[in-house]
């Protein structure tokens, strides 16, 4: 019993890794490609990262990260050949500007309305204490 | 006093706003951000001709639609006869871009469903149709006189597809400029 426990706790670490490819030699750019493949979402499958899905597409866009990150391009310009191709939906931090700006400020601006409202309704609340 | 028994409803109605635009919205489709720009430069051989290409600059001049289609891609074999009913008509022209196929299975298919293809362009690595923002076949581009992109259908066409979303485009493209 004990045994299969273990195994069983073991079996999550030998799970195969969803890139196939070998990791870049330049330790440097495998951590910019790892960061970047975590960031850009798989259309195919949209709860997805590229570097989690195993959708061809995503080992396509894979591929071209790593090309590009060789050819010695920025973050920036990959991400920006990516949105140019697959539009703002394709981060899962999208770049600020007029189309995502109510996605960015719009949790603030909830939550400032909540405070608001419940500093009044609080306040209120003390005043008719006091009041009685 | 009432305004504020009313306050409840109020916020309800916002939330209907919100489920209602938020629900009606379909996540498999992304909107293109290519609408409104040139078409991706390509080129690239044909699939009946490889000796011979297809190329972005032929797809100036024309309106024209662009169907990105595979014989692996279930979609695509439901979408088929529409595209055949399509070229039937003779209003524009199809190009396909058959997207990491096997040529002879393409070959095939053409042969034996039929081709609306006025041209296919072979993009056996898929590298053009990274360029085209696809991300699941079938996806019809509709495209202007001067290579603008101008719409994106993505998913099978059917026939109120054609009839509401594609066909007065393109009937209202090919008036503007005659």
């Amino acid at each position: 019993m004990r045994v299969l426990l273990a195994a069983l706790m073991l079996l999550p670490l030998a799970v195969v890794a969803i890139d196939q490819d070998p990791p870049m030699a330049d330790p440097q750019l495998q951590a910019r490609y790892e960061k970047l493949s975590n960031e850009l979402r798989c259309l195919v499958c949209q709860n997805q990262s590229i570097a989690d899905s195993t959708a061809p597409l995503a080992d396509d866009l894979r591929q071209q990260v790593r090309e590009m990150l060789i050819a010695g391009r920025s973050d920036n310009e990959i991400l920006d050949y990516m949105v140019e191709r697959y539009g703002d939906f394709v981060r899962y931090r999208p770049a600020f500007n007029d189309r995502t700006w109510l996605l960015w400020v719009g949790p603030f601006a909830v939550i400032a309305i909540a405070l608001v409202i419940g500093v009044r309704v609080v306040r209120r609340g003390m005043g008719e204490v006091e009041s009685d | 006093m009432i305004f504020r028994a009313l306050i409840p409803a109020f916020m309800f109605a916002i939330l209907i706003v919100f489920f209602w635009t938020g629900l009606s919205l379909d996540p498999s489709k992304v909107p293109s951000p290519l609408i409104g720009k040139p078409v991706p430069a390509f080129e690239l051989p044909r699939l009946s001709v490889p000796e011979q290409t297809l190329s972005s600059e032929q797809l100036q001049g024309q309106v024209s639609l662009f169907n990105v289609w595979a014989t692996w891609c279930v979609g695509c074999r439901q979408e088929h006869d529409m595209l055949l009913a399509i070229a039937d008509e003779n209003l524009v022209p199809i190009y396909g871009l058959n997207y990491k196929d096997e040529r002879e299975a393409a070959l095939r298919w053409l042969r034996e469903l039929g081709d609306p293809y006025a041209a296919t362009a072979v993009d056996a690595d898929g590298r053009v149709s990274i360029d085209w923002g696809v991300y699941g076949a079938p996806e019809t581009f509709l495209i202007d006189r001067d290579g603008i992109v101008r719409y994106k259908h993505i998913g099978p066409l059917s026939a109120e597809d054609w009839e509401n979303e594609l066909r007065p485009r393109i009937q209202s493209l090919l008036d503007n400029s005659t």
